[in-house]
């Protein structure tokens, strides 16, 4: 487990792009948002936490057809799933290692594209947090996406269409706790909701993506 | 097969009558409500259409849960067949509630947890339809969207209450819980029970042609293959 | 260790191809799997291994016993040879490194990408991880391909040594390979011929 997470890691160093490509189009897509919406302050205040959640919740769709493909295309997928490594242990590793690559840089970098959105002073620090809780839950949702649709030809767009509508909790109550920290009202409620979620799905999700995975090896 | 064939013609001709029935009771020999005017009559096909859709997705559960744990094909083929009537049905809940909210709320469309709630499950019938087309194996289709109608449901439900917490809802209360002390007055209420028997019986009568057309398509390409194998 | 395959029957993509496949390899012995190409050597190679659940028949092992090589070789361009091989030992729990390095001469190669490698070179280090997995099968899957003569020797003296260990090997080939001890399969016998299994109503119940 531990030695497939650095080799994870390594090859997302390596192949380039693996941290930077997901954390650029972040940073695009929330360059962009004022060009549309107009440069008023307050306008752009107002709609940072929905921008910047939706923001890192596209950034984290990019990379999640090339959780399993690679291995899939190159065989090592079919290696992993014959050795002692259990396929929910490479689920969830997977997830992990898709996480710290694109979940936690954005989670880090959000407070500072906050303040270009003129997010409101304790906003920042609400939205970093709430990015940290509810990445996860987006990685592990989306390493399921990819198990499923692992071999199909293009399984990217389809792999959009499935994982999108299994984001809305996490989305709703994440942009909710920005949304009420920049409002000056009590973030927890929806934060420990937003926990919740992902605590739930980490603890499902790797046996739904094993399962698939299974199915398409076959 | 063979009692879907007897069953079918019967189960058409119910719907044909309580939808008939129904509707025309429904449009023609009801008072207009003192507040909403005719356009609460609309509740003939809102109503019936929204609950035949979150129906199909219950139906496509218990098939998937089925064909997991059993493994029998006409299951997994009943759960491909609900999908697409499901999507039809939620369609028609969508737009007759933006033609009743038009008038009613001043708005096509409002944020409000059910609304959304049903186009979310809209956006979910389409992702699983499009995993079944996706898929050229018809038994790992069948396992796949299976799996993916287990953790949809599961979504679906957390979905649902995160969207009651993240607005309150414009739509009137259930209309037509057995345990509220105020339900519709009864001149709306008969018809629409009869309109909801004639979507139920007619959702019932599609899904079994669909069923059935599935099976057979299934059969005409193994009879394919066998022949090109020979 | 023995390995009995009893009336095994195998599927790909929802067609049957195989049914009745019956065997037994002791330990020590290999079996050399024949066939024309589409005959069903993958197929069968991938349900001992486990990946593909066999429709009907028994295996008789684990397919914790198993190692596979497939077609292809599971190797990634960004990482080194040597990362390869840590990564398989650390996987498997083994430490079987040195012997894989020297069975199939990769010393010299040890931190060049696998990107850079040639065909052969990608090939040896595919089959070196064998030595890693530490498990008595061996399934290989045309593992000559891309192997020039003197690296088949390589192969051969490596599978004659695992032999020897009390280990045992499956290999599906189409060149005549100098090895010890061989059976030989021929599947083509038990090619099905009663087509598809893609039917299940073609029973009648649903006629």
């Amino acid at each position: 487990m531990r030695g497939l997470l650095l080799r994870e890691l390594v090859l997302a160093v390596r192949a380039g792009g693996g941290f930077g490509l997901g954390l650029a189009f972040f940073l695009i897509v929330t360059v962009l948002v004022p060009f549309g919406v107009g440069p008023e302050t307050e306008t752009l205040a107002l709609i940072a936490p929905g921008v910047l959640w939706v923001g890192a919740l596209l950034a984290c769709l990019l990379s999640l057809d090339r959780v399993f493909q690679p291995d899939w295309e190159d065989g090592s997928l079919d290696l992993l799933a014959t050795s002692p490594l259990p396929l929910e242990s490479l689920a969830a590793g997977k997830a992990l290692a898709h996480w710290l690559t694109t979940g936690l840089p954005l989670a880090v970098a959000a407070p500072v594209l906050g303040l270009i959105l003129n997010l409101s002073g304790p906003g920042g620090l609400w939205l970093m947090l709430s990015l940290a809780v509810g990445t996860p839950a987006l990685s592990a949702i989306g390493t399921f996406g990819a198990a499923l649709t692992v071999g199909l030809r293009r399984g990217g767009l389809l792999l959009s269409l499935l994982v999108l509508p299994l984001y809305v909790p996490t989305l709703l109550f994440g942009a909710l706790v920005v949304t009420r920290a920049a409002g000056g009202q009590d973030p927890v409620p929806p934060l420990v909701l937003l926990a919740g979620v992902t605590l739930a799905t980490l603890a499902a999700m790797p046996f739904a993506s094993a399962a698939a995975l299974r199915v398409n090896l076959r | 097969m063979a009692l879907s064939a007897v069953l079918l013609p019967w189960v058409s001709a119910m719907a044909a009558m309580c939808l008939a029935l129904g509707l025309v009771w429904g449009f023609f020999f009801t008072p207009d409500d003192f507040r909403q005017g005719a356009t609460v009559k609309i509740i003939y096909l809102h109503v019936p259409a929204a609950l035949m859709a979150v129906n199909a997705w219950l139906m496509m559960l218990v098939t998937s849960l089925i064909w997991i744990i059993r493994r029998h094909h006409v299951s997994a083929l009943a759960a491909k067949a609900a999908a697409p009537v499901g999507l039809v049905f939620t369609m028609i809940a969508l737009f007759t509630g933006a033609v009743w909210g038009q008038p009613m709320w001043g708005t096509w469309w409002a944020w409000e947890p059910r609304l959304t709630a049903f186009l979310i499950l809209f956006l979910f019938y389409l992702g699983y339809m499009a995993l079944w087309n996706a898929i050229d194996l018809p038994d790992s289709a069948a396992d796949l969207t299976s799996v993916l109608c287990l953790v949809g449901s599961v979504f679906a439900l957390i979905s649902r209450y995160a969207l009651i917490f993240w607005n309150q809802g414009l739509h009137q209360g259930a209309t037509l819980s057995l345990d509220a002390e105020q339900n519709i007055a009864d001149v709306y209420w008969y018809p629409l029970i009869i309109c909801i028997a004639g979507f139920g019986f007619l959702f019932l009568a599609l899904v079994l042609y669909r069923t059935r057309t599935e099976i057979q398509a299934r059969r005409l390409k193994a009879l394919i293959a066998r022949d090109r194998a020979v | 260790m023995q390995m009995t395959v009893t009336n095994l029957a195998c599927a790909r993509g929802g067609l049957q191809v195989l049914a009745g496949v019956s065997f037994t390899l002791a330990s020590g012995q290999v079996l050399v799997v024949r066939g024309s190409n589409g005959a069903g050597k993958t197929t069968l190679l991938r349900t001992l291994a486990g990946l593909t659940p066999p429709l009907s028949g028994g295996i008789g092992v684990l397919p914790e016993a198993i190692a596979y090589a497939g077609h292809a070789d599971g190797l990634k361009v960004q990482l080194t040879v040597a990362e390869h091989l840590r990564f398989w030992a650390g996987i498997f729990g083994t430490r079987g490194g040195q012997t894989a390095i020297d069975s199939f001469d990769l010393a010299g190669l040890l931190d060049r990408r696998a990107g850079t490698l040639s065909a052969g070179q990608r090939r040896r280090l595919g089959l070196a991880r064998l030595l890693v997995t530490g498990r008595p099968l061996w399934c290989l899957d045309e593992p000559t391909t891309s192997l020039d003569a003197a690296n088949t020797a390589r192969l051969i003296r490596a599978v004659t040594a695992h032999l020897k260990g009390g280990g045992s090997a499956i290999i599906a080939t189409h060149s005549n390979l100098d090895l010890p001890t061989g059976q030989i399969l021929d599947i083509t016998p038990f090619v099905a011929k009663s087509l598809p299994r893609d039917d299940p109503f073609g029973d009648g119940a649903f006629a």
